[in-house]
């Protein structure tokens, strides 16, 4: 009987359905006989388990676990996140803290006016906000721009285009930790870009000295280790667009540049939307590439809103959890607005 | 006039070059410089000395100046190419320097001496890789420990993350039962909820369970990820239900058909999970950076940020941990990358 099943297992795992990739077998086997040992302990308790509360308890039991954690770590998290932000103090335990009610937020948005940092109670929160908010702004722009060429010319007839696209994909996976300090260390005083710049008979520029310089830099190095990402999603947009269209456009001799405007552009925007939104999600929550490139500075030029939260909470003299709380409840309010335009996008798309 | 249609000869026949493809090489050449020059310039930069990497303007290759054993000395002195008085240029040691002059030797016969000032000689420098950068933070930080934490974190969340993933993936594609409608809700309700959000309640939710500085601190908060149960429930929808059935008439029980049938069946997608798994844990930063605070605990990030703060001038042992660090994801990246590239492509997701 057993002897059976395993037949049909074994078939099913190389005839695997939707065109099993041979790359994936190379990771998924090892695994699959790591995981199998435990997984055949558990048969007979499983068994036990099904007589006693029945078949139809059992889909329960398979998503307990799961349940489980994301229970105690996240929607008990979300709980706590609310009560925290509306109480005082810096003692970490529930009970130990005093309701302060809104005096949290209260004090995060005291200000003289909110587009001059400087006549804010919590400054450093509001220079958070207003350097997210331009980084943000540039990297969306510089990513859509970047991915969007990218995509287009890897679309192109070109030659070893497997390569090309590994190429632009490799820093995606590279860890913030990595990126951040191999372009530090090309934009160092004595770094490869000044030498490159001296060369050519200019001046060294001292890029973290100058703010409006690091956040340029932390802008295209956040661009130079995501493009790639996005610029998938693109070329599957595009890969999407019927030849048709092209083939008929050819016919009629169009150029090219009016071919990319009418027909690739309209066709492309749903994806477009995605990527814009994604960037967005992504740019608002920017920590620690800019963190380790620039470490916030100079002074707070690149302070971002994520690094406020985290030194508020863990690395300042006084912890102050509450205000860390209510900054990451406003900062999950704009998340959310943010998730919602992505999934009325994406909506749009499907339909 | 026919070397130039030989040039411009094409597969396909009847088309000829037209700009955009110059510009398009063009952007890709470019492309290569910028994506994989950094990456070969810290390769290449982390096998120099620390005297290699404080020239500038830097040189390309990691080069050393030569050093010669002499005899009767007990120490390789320096070897440098100097012109001497007479306008003769020889290849001499120096033996010792005073001030803005040397005393040179031969290296093959050290009692022929020559006094040479400084500024008329010039090292003699060899392609020279200092492995030491490598070797030496072995065993003077604990780099071994922070890699062996990195791994066992990326090891045991991807194992767990696998396990109770597909598990809620199989109960919500598999079965019928009341509440199914409510859970997917959660699934998708939580995909966008980052760590960010929730730093300090987590970090609560972990003293609590006194996990603080404990490498399951690290590995368990993130180990459901509504993305794996998304990404294994929609492969899970397209399994053929006879099979399952058949199984049923066979008397399996519902768990032998989770892992014997349906576990090998989504082998793809696992194998993507898995993946990004890796990718994640891997490259962690923020929560660790928070809730690991005693050097023992650190993962591989953490202990690199460490060092970069403690090391402002230890550049050269810096890189090569940087290389260190970047080789796992390399090896991934060079077996299995047309593979992420459909699979991130596919699924949308990072």
């Amino acid at each position: 009987m057993s002897g059976r099943r395993d037949g049909v297992s074994t078939d099913a795992a190389q005839n695997g359905p939707a065109g099993t990739v041979p790359a994936a077998a190379i990771v998924a086997r090892p695994l699959g006989a790591l995981i199998a040992l435990p997984l055949r302990l558990l048969d007979a308790p499983m068994r036990a388990l099904q007589r006693t509360i029945g078949e139809r308890r059992m889909p329960y039991v398979f998503l307990a676990p799961n349940a489980a954690f994301f229970g105690v770590f996240v929607f008990l998290p979300i709980a706590i996140n609310l009560w925290f932000s509306v109480t005082g103090g810096p003692a970490l335990f529930l009970s130990e803290r005093p309701y302060v009610g809104a005096g949290q937020y209260g004090y995060l948005f005291e200000c003289g006016s909110f587009l001059d940092p400087n006549s804010c109670r919590e400054d450093h929160f509001w220079r958070g906000v207003a350097n997210t908010a331009k980084f943000t702004l540039f990297q969306v722009v510089a990513m859509v721009a970047f991915s969007l060429i990218t995509a287009v010319v890897l679309n192109m007839k070109i030659r070893a285009r497997g390569f090309f696209r590994a190429v632009y994909f490799f820093p995606v996976l590279l860890s913030p930790v990595v990126v951040a300090l191999i372009w530090k260390w090309i934009l160092q005083r004595d770094g490869l870009l000044n030498a490159a710049i001296t060369s050519l008979g200019g001046q060294k520029i001292l890029f973290f000295v100058d703010p409006g310089w690091a956040m340029f830099w932390a802008v295209l190095v956040s661009v130079w280790a995501h493009m790639g990402f996005y610029t998938l999603i693109l070329l599957a947009g595009l890969q999407a667009i019927p030849a048709d269209l092209y083939e008929a456009a050819e016919m009629d001799a169009t150029p090219r540049w009016r071919v990319f405007r009418r027909i690739t552009l309209p066709m492309l925007w749903p994806n477009m939307v995605v990527v814009i939104v994604l960037a967005l999600i992504k740019g608002v929550q920017t920590f620690d590439e800019v963190f380790v490139l620039t470490g916030g500075g100079p002074g707070t030029a690149t302070l971002m809103v994520v690094q406020y939260i985290y030194e508020t909470a863990f690395s300042n003299q006084v912890q102050n959890f509450g205000l860390a709380a209510a900054a990451s409840c406003v900062l999950g309010v704009v998340l959310f607005g943010l998730t919602l335009a992505q999934l009325a996008a994406s909506r749009r798309r499907a339909t | 006039m026919k070397i130039a249609a030989f040039l411009t000869r094409r597969r396909v026949a009847g088309r000829r070059i037209h700009w955009t493809d110059i510009v398009a090489y063009g952007y890709l050449a470019v492309g290569v410089v910028v994506m994989f020059g950094p990456v070969l310039w810290l390769v290449l930069s982390s096998f120099k000395t620390p005297a290699g990497l404080l020239e500038f303007p830097p040189s390309l290759l990691p080069m050393a100046q030569v050093e010669v054993t002499v005899p009767g000395q007990p120490q390789p002195l320096p070897l440098f190419r100097t012109t001497l008085p007479d306008g003769q240029v020889r290849d001499l040691v120096q033996l010792r320097r005073v001030g803005i002059v040397a005393q040179m030797a031969d290296p093959k016969d050290p009692t022929q001496t020559f006094r040479v000032p400084i500024d008329k000689r010039e090292p003699v420098r060899a392609f020279a890789m200092a492995t030491g950068n490598y070797t030496e933070p072995l065993a003077r930080f604990d780099f071994l420990r922070f890699l062996w934490n990195s791994i066992f974190v990326t090891v045991v969340a991807t194992a767990i993350t696998l396990l109770i993933n597909s598990m809620a993936a199989y109960a919500l594609s598999i079965y019928e039962f009341p509440g199914k409608g409510f859970a997917i809700l959660t699934v998708i309700g939580t995909l966008m909820i980052p760590i960010t959000i929730i730093l300090v309640p987590v970090y609560l939710v972990v003293t609590e369970l006194r996990l603080v500085n404990s490498l399951w601190a690290v590995i368990l908060p993130g180990a459901a990820t509504p993305t794996g149960v998304f990404l294994l429930r929609q492969y899970m929808l397209t399994l053929p239900r006879d099979l399952i059935e058949a199984a049923r008439m066979d008397k399996a029980s519902e768990w032998q058909i989770y892992w014997r049938i349906v576990m090998p069946l989504t082998m793809p997608a696992l194998a993507v999970l898995a993946i990004f798994s890796v990718m994640w844990r891997w490259n962690e930063f923020l929560w660790p950076l928070a809730v690991l605070t005693k050097t023992e605990s650190y993962t591989l990030q953490i202990g690199l940020n460490a060092f970069q703060g403690e090391l402002q001038t230890q550049w050269h042992y810096l890189l090569a941990m940087t290389v260190m660090t970047l080789l796992p994801i390399a090896l991934v990246f060079v077996f299995l990358q047309r593979f992420i590239a459909t699979g991130i492509g596919n699924t949308g997701m990072k």
